[in-house]
């Protein structure tokens, strides 16, 4: 049972704002994803939280209490950390059981429940090794290991999986997520890559420069972008960005000037007058080829997947992605018209402020235990 | 031969004259202690004649040769404890808790390297007559830890900065005070940097001669005193002194051989990770 609460939190490094009050409730047993650029504060902010960094200002607590002045050991926290940060010198049992050791456990009570983790984690065979006769993936489950036998009320992953390659982080990610499922614990973690955060959150928060810009359900942040940012960072590849003048503007919708005719996106108009300049947002995989659609563009490059191909398109000033199935015959320099769904569109004002679909989208609230309800398979 | 061939055999050969340049007087001190005094000042030097170990027999009669190194020992090896305690914590705060003035401090510590000892001969004389400190075993570890602090403290502050940050901040969240941070962690993974601190520190203490000559006469006297006391009285004795001499730096000699792998690990230690 844990729950973590921070309230106007505000880290100041030597007069440089880097956390510019961030106010979260990460709720028990959650999953809960920082995702931004780099520099962005994630990391420091969960440094804040592990006890590492000291707060400039604001509250942090845990289950209600107050733990700004605790000290790191002492919150009731285990941390993984980027770099895994284990003991070179010691064995993987010595490395698990240091903090039992510190805390004067008893040898074999110690070795139980260092017996205990490592079986979780299937590193009973390499208990006698030092980490460097590890690979980085043992290595990475040693440092898992070592946060589970302290039993945390929380845990934190600060970018865990960025030092290992592609297919040893898909392979990772899937079994954090059977950890998070095994363990039933709080967990925060740090990544710069959003489909990490799409993958195994509950819910994601996205930062950048030190603030919060939305906090949500993977899907609402996919769905319902609350702004520019947010829209251009969730989502691979990212989304296509054009500025369009209004026509006409009501609470039932706003109808936009496009190149091959006009298109009405299904948001709230109010506030919106004839005239004014929006940005419309549509993800790539939105996006169609379409011989009778009205936007147009050459390709420049073709990325072929297999079971999709993402387009590099060009018109004059304007780029666009658009991402089709595996099986496209175009080639590079060929024309091509392209069209998209309304409904699927999205409008930013000129500070980057997304106006509110009229729909909700009806996968927005599912989290990510339900979703593995229905479909036991865990890909991404 | 191809070229990496001879660029090897070029460096092997380098190598090995610049080590007998570097051994040779070692060397010929060695052998004149094994000559007659004739022998020894004979022009050209014999390099073969018929050892003698008349020299080594004089040099252990005249003086307590024992008690002389019995000193050495001490003195060496309590000032290189005393500054590691001192020089660790002092390290360990420059290297994790730096402050603006830090590198300062570090550089001002060895500018003190770079005075003459003969400049505070003076003040440090009448400190120790004042104090009771003259030729007494105490008042030269003192001294010589004085001497090899800013090295030590230089060499544990290098090996202290490669400990990635992350390994400490992971003791703190396991529970370590800065205490067990020390203990568990920071000493175990640069022992070897310490060790080689240590030597160098050991190796410089017993060579030292100017302070153990000004402020020792007989009881503390390490060996660089012994074989001061065989140049004086009754003019220069090549061959005795050279006994004396191979006698004093026989023992360092050996440690050194013995620990030279701890050694060179240490001082690379870091450059290769």
């Amino acid at each position: 049972m844990a729950t973590l609460q921070l309230n106007d939190i505000v880290k100041d490094f030597g007069g440089t704002q880097v956390i510019k009050g961030v106010d979260l409730e990460v709720k028990d047993r959650e999953f809960v994803v920082f995702v931004g650029p780099s520099g962005c504060g994630k990391s420091t902010l969960m440094r804040m939280i592990a006890g590492l960094e000291s707060t400039t200002s604001g509250e942090i607590s845990i289950d209600g209490e107050r733990i700004n002045e605790v000290g790191p050991a002492d919150r009731g926290l285990a941390m993984v950390f980027q770099s895994y940060a284990l003991y070179p010198h010691m064995t993987v049992e010595d490395n698990m059981g240091f903090s039992l050791r510190l805390a004067k456990v008893k040898k074999a009570e110690r070795r139980e429940k260092v017996l205990a983790a490592a079986r979780i984690l299937q590193l009973e065979p390499l208990l006698d090794r030092k980490p460097r006769a590890l690979s980085g993936g043992q290595r990475q489950r040693v440092a898992i290991g070592r946060a589970i036998v302290r039993n945390p009320s929380i845990f934190l992953f600060d970018e865990p999986l960025s030092n290992l390659d592609a297919a040893l982080r898909v392979q990772m990610r899937i079994e954090l997520a059977r950890l998070h499922e095994e363990l039933d614990a709080t967990m925060i973690y740090v990544t710069h890559d959003q489909i990490e955060a799409m993958t195994m959150a509950d819910k994601i928060v996205v930062l950048q420069d030190g603030l919060v810009e939305q906090i949500g359900s993977p899907m609402e942040l996919y769905h319902h972008p609350c702004n520019r940012f947010v829209a251009g960072f969730i989502g691979s590849p990212k989304m296509n960005f054009l500025d369009v003048e209004v026509r006409e503007a009501s609470g039932e919708g706003i109808n936009v000037a496009l190149p091959g005719g006009d298109c009405r996106v299904p948001v709230d108009g109010s506030g919106v007058s004839a005239g004014d300049t929006l940005t419309l947002g549509i993800r790539p995989e939105h996006l169609k080829l379409d011989d009778a659609g009205p936007l147009t563009g050459k390709i420049v490059v073709i990325e072929r997947l297999g079971g999709v191909t993402s387009l590099y398109l060009e018109h004059g000033d304007s780029e666009w992605i658009l991402v089709a199935d595996g099986d496209v015959a175009h080639r590079v320099h060929d024309q091509v018209r392209f069209s998209f769904d309304p409904t699927c569109g999205h409008l930013f004002k000129c500070d980057g402020e997304a106006l509110s679909h009229l729909h909700r989208h009806p996968l927005v609230d599912i989290d990510r235990k339900q979703n593995r309800v229905s479909s036991p398979s865990d890909g991404q | 031969m191809n070229p990496t061939m001879t660029k090897k055999l070029l460096l092997t050969l380098l190598a090995w004259s610049i080590a007998l340049i570097v051994f040779f007087p070692i060397f010929w001190m060695v052998l004149t202690g094994f000559k007659t005094e004739g022998e020894a000042v004979a022009t050209p030097p014999s390099l073969f004649f018929e050892p003698t170990l008349a020299g080594y027999h004089t040099v252990m009669a005249r003086a307590d040769y024992l008690k002389f190194a019995l000193n050495s020992i001490v003195i060496s090896f309590g000032s290189t404890l005393l500054a590691l305690i001192v020089a660790i914590p002092a390290a360990y705060s420059m290297a994790f808790l730096p402050t603006k003035r830090t590198q300062g401090t570090l550089l001002w510590m060895l500018s003190t390297k770079m005075l003459p000892p003969v400049g505070v001969l003076m003040p440090v004389y009448l400190l120790f007559r004042d104090m009771g400190l003259l030729d007494s075993q105490l008042g030269l570890t003192i001294i010589y830890m004085l001497m090899n602090l800013p090295i030590v403290v230089w060499m544990l502050y290098t090996f202290f900065k490669d400990i990635p940050k992350d390994i400490l901040e992971a003791g703190r969240m396991d529970g370590a005070g800065t205490l067990q941070e020390v203990f568990y962690l920071l000493l175990p993974l640069t022992l070897p940097g310490i060790a080689s601190t240590g030597l160098l520190s050991v190796i410089l203490s017993w060579n030292e001669a100017f302070w153990s000559l000004n402020l020792t006469t007989s009881d503390a006297a390490p060996l660089t005193a012994f074989i001061a006391s065989f140049s004086s009285p009754e003019g220069l004795f090549w061959a005795k002194l050279s006994a004396a001499s191979t006698l004093a730096i026989a023992p360092i000699l050996i440690f050194g051989w013995m620990t030279q792998k701890q050694m060179v690990r240490g001082l690379t230690f870091g450059a290769v990770k």
